[in-house]
C-alpha cells in the first residue's frame, strides 16, 4: 500500500504538488486524471522517489520511503515517449532490469520469453527498438516494467503517443497485464473516457491538488465539486449561474424558472452543471428539464454532433448521437433527466443531485 | 514523351558554371599537369603515369604521408574522447550554459594563421609565456630544435583550437536527449557507465561521426599552423603532406609531380573518409537491412 500524507512539492515559486493525501492499495488500478500541468507527472515523480517532497510523508507498506533512493525502491515506470535502450535488442531491453538485479542466464531467458509471449513480442526479440512501430516500442517498454515485478508501477500517459486503434487495443490489455502482479498501479491520463474505460479508482487533479479520489464510476456520477466535474467530463461540463429565491430556482438573466425535483430549496446562489452528453433532443420523462438556446455552431464528427449553443448567456455544448446539423441561430430545445443535473453551491461544492420524481 | 523542355537547361546553367569554375576546371587543370612535363616556355610533353609512379615510390612522399597519418591519428585519439568528456561535464541548463558555450566557441573564431602566430610566440624560449616559463623552471623545451617539442606544440595547439568543435557537436547531441531517458535509467538503477554506453553514446553517434570526419579531414590537410609555427621543421620532422606539396609546387616549381601528388593526396582523403563513414554507420545497416521483417 502506498500512502501519501499531506505531500507538497514546489520548484522555485511554482507549486507542482499541493497538499496531496492519497492511499493506494496493491492490486488496484489507480488513475490520475487531469489536464496537462495538473501535476500528474510531478506526483508520479514523488511516488517514484525521483523528487523529494518539500513537506509531507510517503509510506510504502507502512514504512517511510523518503530516504530510500529510487533505484532501491523497486519501481517501474512507463512514459508517454517510447523509452528503450536504442542499441540493445528487444530481448536485451526486456532483460535489462533482470541483468541489473543479477539474475541467472537461464532465469532471464525464461522470464523474457514469458513476458514477450504475453505482449506479443516473441517474434521481435532480435530486433532493435528503432526498427519497430510505435505500438511495438511501447510494448517493449511495458514488458520492461512488467518483468521487473516492481512494487509500484507508474504509467505516465503510456498510450498518448499511439494512434487511435493501437490505443484502444493496448488499453483493453493493460489492466489485465498488471492485475496479477500485486503491485500498486498508477496510471496518468488526460482523457476522462480513458479513465472510464479503465475503471478502478480515480484521483481528479487540478493545479497540483487532488480534488477528489474514489471509485472511477462513483466519481463520475457524484463529483464533489465543480472542478472535479469539469475535469471528469469531455467536452467540459456546461455551467450556468442559478438563483434560488423563495423556493424557486431561476436563471438570473432570463428570469426563467426551472423545477428541480426532490431538491430542498434553500435561498441563495447556485451553479448548475450539465454534462454535454446528457442533453437530449427528446423528452425522456415527464419531469425532464428543458434547457434550450440558439445554436452558434455545429461540429460533426462521423457519428456524433457537437452542438454549441447559447444558454442564458453561457456558451454550452450538447453532444448528440447521429448527425444533427443545426444551422446557426436555430432555437433548439434540449431536455435532461433530473438525476443528471449537478447542483453546486457558490463555493463550487456539490449540493445535491435531483432525483427523478417517484415512479420514473 | 517528346515534350522535352529545353528551357530547363538555362535554369541549371548558373549552377553548372559555378561548379565548373570552382571545382571542375581547377581539378582538370591539375589532372592535365599531372600527366605532362614542361621545360618552361609553356611547352608541355606527355609523360603518362610517370609522375604518379615516381611519387608513389618516393621516400619523401612516404615519410610525409606517415607523419600526416600519425598526426591525424593522435589528433583524433585526443580530441574525440576529450571532446566527449567536456561535453558530458558541461551544464545542461542554467546560466552556466551560455558561459560555457561562449568559452567553447572562442578558439573556433580565431583564424588559422593567427592561431599559428599565437602559439609561435607563446612557445618561444626567449619571450614566449610558455617557452620562457618552462625554461625558467628548468624544463628543456625548444620547438625549433627538438622534434618531440615541435610535435607536442603542434598537437597541443590543434587540441586547443579544435576540441571545441567536438565539444559543441557532442553537446548538441546530448541536450537533444529527452530527460525521461535519464529518469528511466535512474529507476532501472543503471550505472553512470551504462547510461553513457547505452543511452548517450548511441544518441550522439551521428554527430560524433560528423565530428570524426571533420577532424580527420581538417587535421589530414593541416597546413597553415605548422607552416607558421615550425615551417615543417626542425629538419623535416613536421613536414606534413600539405607542406611538402606546397614546397614542391611553389618552392621548386615541379608542377607535374606536385599535381600528381595532389591527386594522390585527394584520393587518400576521399578513401579514408569513406572508410570512416562505412565503419561508423555499419551498425545501422546491420540493424535495418539484416533483419527478416524490416521496418513496419
Amino acid at each position: 500500500m502506498l500512502e501519501l500524507q499531506n505531500v507538497s512539492h514546489k520548484v522555485g515559486d511554482e507549486i507542482y504538488v499541493d497538499d496531496v493525501s492519497l492511499s493506494l492499495q496493491r492490486g488496484e488500478l489507480n488513475i490520475l486524471l487531469g489536464a496537462t500541468l495538473a501535476g500528474k507527472t510531478s506526483l508520479m515523480r514523488l511516488m517514484a522517489g525521483l523528487d523529494k517532497p518539500d513537506s509531507g510523508t510517503i509510506l510504502f507498506d507502512g514504512t517511510s520511503v523518503l530516504g530510500v533512493p529510487v533505484q532501491k525502491r523497486n519501481v517501474a515506470m512507463v512514459y508517454q515517449q517510447f523509452i528503450n535502450y536504442p542499441t540493445l535488442t528487444v530481448f536485451e531491453n526486456i532483460a535489462s532490469p533482470l541483468r541489473i538485479a543479477g539474475k541467472t542466464r537461464s532465469e532471464i531467458r525464461r522470464r523474457v520469453n514469458e513476458v514477450a509471449e504475453l505482449l506479443q513480442l516473441a517474434e521481435l526479440l532480435e530486433r532493435t527498438p528503432e526498427t519497430l512501430s510505435g505500438g511495438q516500442q511501447q510494448r517493449v517498454a511495458l514488458a520492461r516494467a512488467l518483468i521487473k515485478e516492481a512494487d509500484l508501477v507508474l504509467l505516465d500517459e503510456p498510450l498518448a503517443n499511439l494512434d487511435y486503434k493501437l490505443r484502444e487495443e493496448l488499453r483493453a490489455e493493460l489492466p489485465a497485464l498488471f492485475a496479477d502482479m500485486g503491485a500498486v498501479l498508477v496510471y496518468a491520463t488526460t482523457e476522462p473516457s480513458e479513465a472510464l474505460v479503465l475503471g478502478g479508482n480515480t484521483a481528479c487533479m487540478y493545479r497540483g491538488r487532488v480534488e477528489q479520489y474514489g471509485p472511477t464510476l462513483e466519481l463520475y456520477r457524484h463529483p464533489c465539486g465543480l472542478k472535479a466535474a469539469r475535469i471528469f467530463s469531455d467536452p467540459p461540463c456546461n455551467t450556468a449561474s442559478i438563483i434560488c429565491h423563495a423556493g424557486q430556482f431561476a436563471f438570473p438573466d432570463s428570469g426563467r424558472n426551472i423545477i428541480l425535483p426532490n431538491v430542498q430549496p434553500v435561498d441563495g446562489e447556485y451553479i448548475l452543471g450539465v454534462r454535454p452528453h446528457h442533453l437530449s433532443l427528446q423528452r425522456n420523462g415527464t419531469d425532464d428539464i428543458e434547457l434550450g438556446g440558439s445554436v452558434t455552431v455545429t461540429e460533426l464528427s462521423g457519428s456524433e454532433s457537437f452542438v454549441h449553443f447559447d444558454f442564458a448567456g453561457n456558451p454550452w455544448v450538447a453532444l448528440l448521437h447521429g448527425i444533427k446539423d443545426f444551422s446557426t441561430d436555430t432555437i433548439v430545445k434540449f431536455f435532461i433527466r433530473p438525476q443528471h443535473v449537478l447542483l453546486f453551491d457558490a463555493k463550487q461544492n456539490l449540493v445535491s443531485i435531483p432525483a427523478p420524481a417517484s415512479g420514473q | 514523351m517528346k515534350t522535352a523542355n529545353n528551357k530547363a537547361w538555362f535554369m541549371v546553367l548558373p549552377v553548372l558554371l559555378l561548379v565548373a569554375i570552382n571545382a571542375i576546371i581547377p581539378l582538370m587543370t591539375v589532372v592535365n599537369y599531372s600527366v605532362q612535363d614542361t621545360f618552361g616556355n609553356n611547352e608541355f610533353y606527355w609523360v603518362g603515369t610517370e609522375w604518379f609512379q615516381e611519387i608513389l615510390k618516393s621516400e619523401r612522399f612516404h615519410n610525409a604521408l606517415g607523419r600526416t597519418l600519425l598526426f591525424s591519428t593522435l589528433i583524433l585519439a585526443i580530441e574525440i574522447p576529450l571532446g566527449i568528456v567536456i561535453a558530458l561535464a558541461m551544464p545542461k541548463r542554467g546560466p552556466g550554459v551560455s558561459i560555457c558555450l561562449v568559452l567553447m566557441a572562442l578558439p573556433l573564431l580565431i583564424p588559422w594563421n593567427v592561431v599559428g602566430t599565437i602559439w609561435q610566440v607563446f612557445g618561444r624560449v626567449d619571450i614566449g609565456l610558455l617557452g620562457h616559463g618552462l625554461a625558467s623552471i628548468g624544463i628543456d623545451y625548444n620547438y625549433t630544435q627538438d622534434t618531440l617539442d615541435a610535435w607536442l606544440t603542434l598537437i597541443i595547439m590543434d587540441v586547443w583550437h579544435w576540441t571545441s568543435l567536438v565539444v559543441l557537436l557532442c553537446y548538441s547531441g546530448l541536450v537533444a536527449i529527452p530527460e525521461v531517458y535519464y529518469q528511466a535509467a535512474r529507476i532501472d538503477g543503471a550505472s553512470r557507465w551504462a547510461v553513457f554506453r547505452y543511452i548517450q553514446l548511441p544518441k550522439i553517434k551521428r554527430v560524433l561521426l560528423i565530428a570524426v570526419l571533420l577532424r580527420f579531414m581538417d587535421s589530414f590537410m593541416i597546413y597553415t599552423e605548422p607552416f607558421v609555427v615550425t615551417g615543417g621543421g626542425p629538419g623535416n620532422s613536421t613536414t606534413f603532406l600539405s607542406i611538402d606539396l606546397v614546397q614542391m609546387a611553389l618552392g621548386q616549381f615541379d608542377l607535374g609531380p606536385a599535381a600528381a601528388m595532389s591527386l594522390i593526396y585527394f584520393l587518400i582523403i576521399l578513401l579514408l573518409c569513406w572508410v570512416f563513414y562505412t565503419v561508423m554507420t555499419s551498425y545501422d545497416v546491420d540493424s535495418s537491412s539484416g533483419r527478416s521483417g524490416g521496418r513496419q
